[in-house]
C-alpha cells in the first residue's frame, strides 16, 4: 500500500491490518506518555483546501504523538485562493520535504490526481474528496464497531454478519460511500436509508441494500450499528438542489428521534461522523445517549490514523532499510 | 503554372483502382487518361494499397482563434486538419470575440485563406455573445465574405424554446441551418461526467442522458412544427438515436453527428479522474457507444464531426473539477473511425461510408460548395489518401495541433494519412505537412 485514496482499494488483509495496528496504537494512547518515535524525523504535510478543523486535528496529533513534523496548509489565506493550482502547491510543499500528503479538497478525485499525475512522488492519504471517499471515517468506523462487536478479542477479526443502516444524505456524503465499501469488504450487511432525492443514480450496483423508509428497516434489519449522515439545511433550497421540502419533513421521516431509538435492538449502537446538526438528523436524546460512540468516534480517529500513517511511512522505511 | 499530381492506382473510395491525375486545382483526368495527360513536371505519387477519399470536412472544430492563440490558432489547427485529411472545417462561434458578426466570421474566414492549409467555414453565433437571449445578425453572417450557413452557439444551448423557434425560422431565408449543442442547462449544473454508476461510485455529479435527449426531442418537433431543417451537434446517447431515427420516419428535416471519442470511448475511462477524459457531452456508456456506432451504420446518425477542443496544458494538468472539457481530434478522427466502424465487423460500413459521413454528407449540411464531391474529373481536386493498412502509436507531442489533450496518447489506431490536396495543391505528403511556400 503506497496510498491510502479509497476504502475500496482496501483488500480485506489490508483493511484487518490497519484496524489491528490501530488497536495497538490505541492501547499506548492510555499511557501516560502518549508519544512514539517511529516517525521521527519525517514530515507529514495537512494539505486542506476545505475546512475542517476536526479531520485536521486528528490527522495532526496522530502524525505528532507518531513524532512526525507537521505543517499544516490550508487553502483559506493561501495563495490558492489567489489561484495556484494543485499542482503547483503540490510541488511547492512536497520541495519543502513532505515525506506524506494528507489532502482534503472539494473535487472528488484530487487526491487521486496528487498520487497519479506524476506531480510529485509522496505517499497520499486522503481526508475526504468532494462526494467520493473518506477512506479513514471508514475505517474509524469500522474499528468503533468491531470493539463493540468482539470486545477485548478484536485481533484478526472483521464484521462478519454485522447488521449496518446508514441513513441520510448518501448523494453527496463520502462517509457513505468509504463505509459502504469498506464494510462490504469486512463482510458487513449494509442497508443505506434515503429519500429518493438524495440517493445517486447508479448506487443500486453497489455491495448493499437500499430503502426509502427508515421505520421499516429498524424493524426489518434489526441493526448492530445506525449511522446518522449529516445533512446540510441548504439543501431544501432550490439553489441547493431542493432535494427535499422542510427541514422539519426531513427530521420526521429520516431523523433519528426518541421513538426510533427505542424501536432500535437494545445492544444498538448510534453513529454519526460529526458535526451533528441536533434535532435535523438526530434528536439530541439519540446524540447524548448511552449508545451513541460519536466521542469514541473521535478518539479512535486519532488511533486509526496513528495507524495509516504509521503503515504508510514507517513500513516503507523498514522495508528501505531490509533492501539496503 | 500550379504543380500537378499524377496518382498512380488508389483505390477510389475503397473500391476500384485508378489513376488520378490533380492539375489546375481540378481532377483533370482519370484511368488511364491521367498519365497519358500528364505533364512532364507532373509529380507522380504511387497510390499502392492506398485509399482515396474526397477530403473531409469537419462541421465541428473549435479554432480558438480568436482569443486563445495559446490553445490553437486558424493555422495550427488547420495545419492539424490537413494531417488529419481534412479539406474543409467550420470554426465554432465561441472564441473570444464570439464570432457573432459579420466582422469576426470574416475575420476567421480571412486568416482560414491566409494560412492555406484547409477552408475555413466559420459558424455563426445564434445569439449575441452565447447569451441565449439576443438574436445575433444571422443575415448579416449569412450575407458577408465568409457565407456562413452554420449557426450554433455550441458550447451552450439555445435553451429557451422561443429562442429556438425563431432562429430556426429566421435562418431559412438564406438556407441556413441551427446546429444544437442539445444540453438542458437546469438538468446539468455542475455537471462532470455521465450519471449512472461510474459517476455515482466517483463522486462525480452526473450529466444524465435525458438532458440531452430531452433537448432534441423539443426542437425536432420545433423544426417540424416551423418547417425548417435542423442540426444536432455531438449526439452521444442511445435514446438520442432513438429520437433522431423517430423524427426521420416522421419526415423531419433533421441531421446529425456524433464525435469519434463517442464511437470508441465509455465513462469507464473516467474512473482515473484522469481529465484528458473530461469532454462535453461526457463520455457515456458501452451500451450508448453500441447505439451510435449502430446509428452511423444505418443512416440515422448522418456525419461524424471531430468537435476538436484544444485545450492549454494548465487547464487539463489540475483537478477534474477545474479542468476545462473538451478534447482533440482532428488527426485521430479518421483512424478512430475506421477502428471502430470500418475494421469492427459488427457494422456493414466500408469507404465509400467514411467518404459519405465524413465529407459528403457534412459538406452538404453545411452548404459547402466545392467539398465533399465525387472523385470524377473536373470536380475539384480536394482529397485525401489514407493507408488503410498502416497502424501508429498516438504521441501527443508529435500531433500538430497546438494543444496536448488527446485522450489517445499512447494508443494504437490504425489507418494513417499519407496525402492530402486541397484545391490541388498538396498540404500534406508522405504523411508530412508541406512547407508554406510549397503550398
Ligand atoms: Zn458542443
Amino acid at each position: 500500500m503506497r496510498h491510502l485514496l479509497s476504502a475500496a482499494d482496501l483488500t480485506r488483509a489490508e483493511a484487518i491490518e490497519i484496524l489491528d495496528t490501530a488497536e495497538t496504537m490505541a492501547q499506548t494512547q492510555s499511557r501516560e506518555i502518549k508519544k512514539l518515535p517511529p516517525l521521527r524525523g519525517m514530515t507529514v504535510v495537512n494539505l486542506f483546501f476545505e475546512d475542517s478543523t476536526r479531520t485536521r486535528i486528528s490527522f495532526e496529533a496522530a502524525a505528532k504523538r507518531l513524532s512526525a513534523d507537521v505543517i499544516n496548509f490550508s487553502a483559506k489565506g493561501s495563495s490558492v485562493s489567489k489561484g495556484e493550482s494543485l499542482k503547483d502547491t503540490a510541488q511547492t510543499l512536497a520541495a519543502m520535504g513532505a515525506d506524506a500528503v494528507v489532502i482534503r479538497h472539494p473535487a472528488s478525485g484530487a487526491p487521486h490526481r496528487l498520487a497519479t499525475a506524476g506531480w510529485i512522488d509522496t505517499p497520499v492519504i486522503n481526508a475526504g474528496d468532494g462526494m467520493h471517499q473518506h477512506p479513514t471515517q471508514a475505517l474509524l468506523d469500522a474499528f468503533t464497531m468491531r470493539r463493540r462487536r468482539h470486545g477485548a478479542a478484536t485481533t484478526g477479526t472483521d464484521l462478519a454478519g454485522a447488521r449496518v443502516v446508514i441513513v441520510g444524505d448518501v448523494l453527496h456524503s463520502r462517509v457513505a460511500r468509504s463505509n459502504v465499501d469498506l464494510l462490504a469488504t469486512l463482510g458487513a450487511d449494509v442497508v443505506l436509508v434515503a429519500p429518493p432525492t438524495l440517493l445517486p443514480v447508479g448506487a443500486e450496483v453497489w455491495p448493499c441494500a437500499l430503502s426509502y423508509d427508515l421505520d421499516a428497516t429498524i424493524a426489518e434489519h434489526t441493526p448492530d450499528a445506525i449511522m446518522m449522515l449529516r445533512v446540510q439545511r441548504e439543501r431544501m433550497s432550490s439553489a441547493g438542489g431542493g432535494f427535499f421540502p422542510s427541514p422539519m419533513e426531513y427530521s420526521r421521516r429520516y431523523g433519528l428521534d426518541g421513538a426510533r431509538l427505542r424501536a432500535l435492538p437494545d445492544h444498538a449502537i448510534v453513529m454519526h461522523p460529526g458535526p451533528m446538526n441536533r434535532g435535523l438528523e438526530i434528536s439530541a436524546q439519540a446524540a447524548d445517549s448511552a449508545r451513541s460512540t460519536v466521542v469514541e468516534q473521535v478518539s479512535n480517529g486519532v488511533a486509526v490514523r496513528m495507524a495509516v500513517l504509521y503503515l504508510l511511512l514507517a513500513g516503507g522505511r523498514s522495508s528501505e532499510r531490509n533492501a539496503q | 503554372m500550379s504543380t500537378s499530381y499524377l496518382i498512380r492506382g488508389a483505390a477510389l473510395l475503397g473500391g476500384e483502382r485508378s489513376d488520378l491525375l490533380l492539375a489546375d486545382g481540378v481532377i483533370a483526368a482519370a484511368g488511364p487518361d491521367a498519365a497519358a495527360q500528364a505533364t512532364a513536371d507532373a509529380i507522380t505519387l504511387d497510390g499502392e494499397g492506398l485509399v482515396a477519399l474526397p477530403g473531409l470536412v469537419d462541421l465541428h472544430t473549435h479554432l480558438r482563434e480568436p482569443g486563445r492563440e495559446d490553445a490553437e490558432t486558424v493555422y495550427s489547427g488547420t495545419r492539424a486538419a490537413a494531417l488529419g485529411g481534412f479539406t474543409c472545417v467550420h470554426a465554432m462561434a465561441n472564441t473570444d470575440p464570439v464570432a457573432d458578426t459579420a466582422g469576426v466570421v470574416e475575420q476567421v474566414w480571412r486568416l482560414g485563406n491566409e494560412a492555406g492549409w484547409a477552408e475555413v467555414r466559420p459558424v455563426g453565433a445564434v445569439t449575441v455573445g452565447l447569451d441565449g437571449e439576443h438574436l445575433a445578425e444571422l443575415g448579416a453572417m449569412a450575407d458577408s465574405a465568409a457565407r456562413v450557413r452554420v449557426f450554433s452557439d455550441d458550447g451552450k444551448c439555445v435553451w429557451d424554446p422561443v429562442l429556438m423557434r425563431r432562429a430556426l425560422e429566421y435562418v431559412k431565408a438564406f438556407d441556413g441551418v441551427i446546429a444544437q449543442h442539445a444540453q438542458e442547462p437546469r438538468l446539468t449544473e455542475g455537471a462532470l461526467m455521465h450519471e449512472g454508476v461510474v459517476s455515482a461510485e466517483l463522486g462525480l455529479t452526473g450529466w444524465p442522458a435525458v438532458a440531452e435527449e430531452a433537448v432534441i426531442a423539443r426542437d425536432v418537433l420545433l423544426a417540424e412544427h416551423v418547417g425548417s431543417r435542423i442540426h444536432i451537434c455531438h449526439l452521444s446517447t442511445a435514446g438520442s438515436v432513438d429520437i433522431v431515427r423517430w423524427a426521420k420516419a416522421r419526415g423531419i428535416d433533421v441531421t446529425a453527428e456524433v464525435t469519434p471519442h463517442h464511437l470508441i470511448l465509455t465513462d469507464e475511462s473516467v474512473r482515473g479522474y484522469d481529465p484528458q477524459f473530461k469532454v462535453n457531452p461526457p463520455l457515456r456508456t458501452a451500451a450508448d457507444v453500441a447505439a451510435v456506432r449502430a446509428g452511423l451504420a444505418d443512416g440515422t446518425i448522418d456525419i461524424v464531426a471531430t468537435d476538436h477542443a484544444p485545450h492549454a496544458a494548465q487547464d487539463k494538468d489540475c483537478e477534474f473539477a477545474a479542468a476545462a472539457f473538451g478534447m482533440t481530434g482532428l488527426e485521430t478522427a479518421l483512424s478512430v473511425v475506421a477502428e471502430t466502424m470500418v475494421n469492427d465487423d459488427a457494422n456493414d460500413f466500408g469507404w465509400a461510408d467514411v467518404a459519405r459521413v465524413m465529407s459528403t454528407a457534412p459538406a452538404r449540411i453545411g452548404r459547402v460548395a466545392g467539398q465533399g464531391g465525387a472523385l470524377r474529373v473536373g470536380e475539384p481536386a480536394n482529397l485525401t489518401l489514407v493507408d488503410p493498412d498502416a497502424r501508429w502509436t498516438v504521441d501527443p507531442a508529435r500531433l500538430r495541433t497546438a494543444s496536448d489533450n488527446t485522450p489517445f496518447a499512447g494508443r494504437e489506431l490504425p489507418t494513417r494519412v499519407v496525402a492530402t490536396f486541397w484545391r490541388g495543391a498538396a498540404t500534406v505528403l508522405d504523411g508530412e505537412p508541406q512547407p508554406d511556400g510549397a503550398r
